[in-house]
């Protein structure tokens, strides 16, 4: 039993990592209904920017607030050079940007900072928390940032005209802009914001598995699958998706006979296309209806 | 019907191609057929080697052009039907001596029967979600093939070695030339067939799903049979393709078939056109001359050269080798008037 | 007196189908106008053509300016309304959302407030349902809150893609006869597509009939719906 509650802990550990780059899936995916595949990349690149800034002296927190605002000025900014003039192509078409935007952002990175890993900083320490020694307090911080996002997008969504509007714009564009919404800004606006999560998500997990431009790799398929398990259409959703991957994922590892650790990505995914199956919404999203 | 539910009229995915539109008129085909017999005749090995490759990938971008093009379903996880086509032409020649060119029907009908079981569970998801389900089996792949359990006969991490075949009845031709020639007549049955597919009975059904798959089960298609069986015939290719490959390559080995090969043919797909058969050898010469192309732009930079070729590619043409050879069709018609 | 809307030579395309061929008409201010055709005679187009939903061509100018090359929302943020076909209701959010949604480009939040009261005095259903998602609405409700949410953006102008359609005829005598209390009393100038010919030039002072994107007849709806060989051949009733 000790076994299991310990093993659960270490998941929720991991997951509070899984949820954050989820919200951010989930962010990106609600402004353009597409899963962006660079979004990983970005957030290492944010990432590394943060860190440059340190190296600069800048201290933790500054260079945390300048990169979420870069991060959101740089999010726009792709959208509008890169994506806005695809905005009428084919979805298949829009994929394949996202693939090249992948390969140049790694690319750049390891251009700049190269392939050697780097250490980087926690805000929060890495002691214990409350004496366990599976959470340490830089994960138990982690959890509280992500938690706090979640308000505050709740907040952001349900209670600001700009939330709504940006909510109309992506349910029901043609609509949205018969109210008078810019609706191409708001697509901006939200790769803006999914840029800035993503940069969050990347300085939080950085401390855990170290500064390289590929780090974000494993991660972000983590994150897709905890975002598509706890439905698309949910940030809620998609941080308890997370916590649920990364306990499956301990779970699986320490309790089915040989699941090493390279078998552990293809159960975790073999259970949420489980899942799926059963509720194709994922867990906590919205049921769609089709009609002709 | 609940009511919070969002009532949408589904946009289908992919765009509809007419019929006629996925193929090449007969002159065209005869002229890009005489070049690809012809060529190997100037060149030196190695390039015959490359152009065999380039038919093989054609082949892989192809069956993935019939599964999205056609039936309208995703997928990102070719990778592993390739594999399994690879490993299957590998053992059957390397440990029941078989000859290499009967393995191949053989690769062709496991990796079918494959994607047709695959396709059972992937009949529930679509878009995003098979696309998470499909990445999540060309993820799985290498690990499987990994496995002690298999290793007797796959070679665990160290994979196989084929051994390449020489050319039969005592032609006097290398045995890469032997092999491309071989893998040319296979393409073009296999091209053949598929256009006949896709004109056929089936072949309407397959549009009529990705076009509007509701209104095709009210016309009384059998939409879970029609999909499963896309998945099953993609796979099929995929596997032919993939023991080609093993052969060409005269190696199997897990990390050969990782979710970058699954990614490359996808991306073959878009720039060949989706729906546009002819446009899969147009997609495989992307994916296998520009990252060498990116290479020698800059070795540093070589995946962002890649990906600037890949965007201006997207930008200039958003549909693909089909807008290209669509533009150069309208030309000539009014090069003619 | 000068019209608040002039639409001259107006063509629209889809791809290339032309829809529209060179449709003149105006609208005078705090007039009520309908606007009459078969199906697929090119009124919903029309309707399309002046918020820039649709390519097309010639001149369209609200209030003295002209609406070329405006992308929709800053041709509504003129104060134009535009009911579409099907009420365009974001059915995920609640009833109080719409609302809000309609008064979006506004900055007076107090104004705001009591134009949602003022609605919900137009429509008390509403007021009943305000936190119900507005997908759980019927249709003749859904139509109100497509009504109600046009008007909270206060506009000038008010566009309307027939209303009537798929209502039962009791709820669509209700909602036509809102429309003219709007149009009295709040001073807003409505162009409504129809279909229902006989509803419409009851409720409306000018009336203008389109057959295959041209206009064939325009006037004092009385007069029309008094002529029984434009009645006969145009509107069939």
């Amino acid at each position: 039993m000790e076994l299991f509650t310990n093993q659960v802990l270490a998941g929720i550990a991991t997951g509070a990592i899984y949820a954050c780059m989820a919200l951010a899936v989930v962010m990106i995916y609600q402004a353009i209904d597409h899963l962006n595949f660079a979004q990983g990349e970005m957030a290492m690149f944010s990432t590394f920017i943060s860190w440059q800034l340190m190296q600069w002296g800048v201290p933790y927190w500054g260079a945390f607030i300048l990169t979420l605002a870069l991060s959101f000025a740089g999010g726009i900014l792709i959208e509008r050079l890169l994506f806005k003039p695809l905005a009428k192509a084919p979805v298949l078409t829009n994929v394949a940007g996202f693939i090249a935007l992948f390969a140049i952002v790694n690319s750049v990175a390891g251009l700049i900072w190269d392939f050697t890993i780097k250490q980087y900083p926690t805000p929060f320490g890495s002691s214990p928390f409350l004496g366990s020694q599976l959470i340490s307090t830089h994960q138990a911080g982690m959890i509280g940032v992500t938690i706090l996002l979640l308000i505050l997008l709740f907040i952001f969504f349900q209670y600001t005209r700009m939330g709504l509007a940006m909510r109309a714009a992506a349910s029901l564009p043609e609509s949205a802009r018969l109210v008078g919404i810019n609706t191409s800004w708001m697509i901006a606006l939200g790769w803006g914001m999914a840029t800035a999560i993503g940069s969050i998500a990347g300085m939080l997990i950085a401390p855990v598995v170290f500064l390289e431009p590929n780090m974000m790799g494993g991660v972000l398929i983590y994150g897709f699958a905890a975002a598509v398990l706890g439905g698309l259409t949910s940030p809620l959703g998609a941080v308890i998706g997370g916590f649920l991957v990364g306990v499956f994922e301990n779970l699986a590892g320490t309790y089915i006979p040989g699941v090493g650790n390279e078998l552990k990505l293809p159960i975790a995914l073999a259970l949420i296309i489980t899942v799926l199956v059963v509720k194709p919404a994922g867990l906590f999203g919205r049921p769609i209806v089709k009609r002709v | 019907m609940s009511a919070a539910e969002d009532v949408v009229t589904e946009a289908p995915a992919v765009e509809a191609v007419p019929k006629r539109a996925m193929t090449l008129g007969l002159g065209t085909s005869l002229v890009v057929l005489a070049a690809l017999c012809l060529a190997p005749l100037f060149v030196k090995n190695f390039i015959i080697f490359q152009m065999t490759m380039l038919l093989i990938y054609a082949l892989a971008v192809l069956a993935l052009n019939i599964l999205t093009g056609g039936s309208g379903q995703f997928s990102l996880g070719q990778s592993a039907f390739y594999a399994v086509g690879a490993y299957t032409s590998a053992i059957l020649m390397e440990h029941a001596n078989m000859n290499y060119a009967l393995t191949l029907p053989i690769a062709g009908v496991i990796c079918f029967a494959f994607g047709f079981i695959f396709g059972q569970p992937a009949l529930r998801l679509s878009g995003v979600y098979l696309a998470l389900a499909t990445f999540a089996l060309a993820t799985a792949m290498p690990q499987l093939l990994k496995l002690g359990f298999f290793e007797h006969w796959t070679g665990g991490v160290q994979g196989l070695v084929v051994t390449k075949p020489d050319a039969p009845f005592g032609l006097p031709m290398s045995q890469d030339m032997w092999l491309y020639y071989f893998t040319l007549a296979v393409s073009i049955g296999i091209y053949i067939a598929s256009v006949n597919l896709l004109k056929s009975r089936s072949g309407r059904a397959f549009m009529a799903i990705r076009d509007n798959e509701i209104a095709a089960s009210a016309m009384g298609v059998d939409v879970a049979l029609y999909k499963t069986l896309a998945f099953g015939v993609s796979a099929g290719i995929t596997g032919v393709a993939g023991g080609l490959g093993a052969i060409a390559v005269q190696f199997v080995a897990p990390d050969g078939y990782t979710i970058t090969l699954a990614i490359s043919l996808f991306l073959g797909m878009v720039v060949g056109g989706v729906g546009w058969l002819p446009g899969s050898i147009v997609g495989s010469a992307f994916i296998i001359f520009v990252p060498n192309i990116a290479e020698g732009i800059s070795k540093g930079l070589s995946g962002a050269v890649f990906g600037v070729l890949l965007f201006l590619v997207i930008f200039l043409v958003p549909h693909g080798a089909r807008q290209v050879a669509m533009i150069a069709q309208g030309l000539i018609a009014k090069l003619k008037n | 007196m000068t019209a608040m809307l002039n639409v001259k030579d107006l063509r629209a395309y889809y791809g290339q189908v032309q829809a529209l061929h060179g449709l003149s008409f105006a609208l005078n201010e705090g007039s009520l106008t309908t606007l009459l055709g078969a199906n697929g005679a090119g009124k919903t187009t029309t309707l399309r053509a002046i918020c820039n939903m649709v390519r097309s061509t010639g001149a369209i100018e609200f209030e003295g300016k002209p609406l070329t090359g405006r992308s929709t929302e800053n041709v509504v943020r003129l104060g134009i309304a535009h009911v579409p076909q099907g009420r365009g209701t974001f059915t995920t959010m609640t009833v109080e959302e719409n609302l809000q949604l309609g008064a979006i480009t506004r900055k007076d939040s107090a104004a705001i407030v009591s134009d949602i009261e003022r609605m919900y005095s137009h429509f008390p259903v509403l007021k009943e349902r305000h936190t119900q998602q507005a997908g759980t609405l019927s249709g003749g409700e859904q139509q109100m809150l497509a009504v109600a949410r046009a008007l909270m953006l206060r506009p000038r102008l008010m566009l309307l893609d027939e209303p009537s359609f798929g209502l039962a005829p009791l709820i669509v005598r209700d909602l036509f006869k809102i429309l003219g209390k709007i149009n009295r009393e709040d001073k807003v100038t409505i162009l409504v597509v129809e279909q229902n010919a006989q509803l419409a030039l009851e409720l409306a002072d000018q009336a203008y009939v389109i057959e295959t994107g041209r206009i064939v007849m325009s006037g004092d709806a009385k007069d029309i719906a008094n002529n029984e060989d434009v009645r006969k051949s145009y509107l069939g009733y």
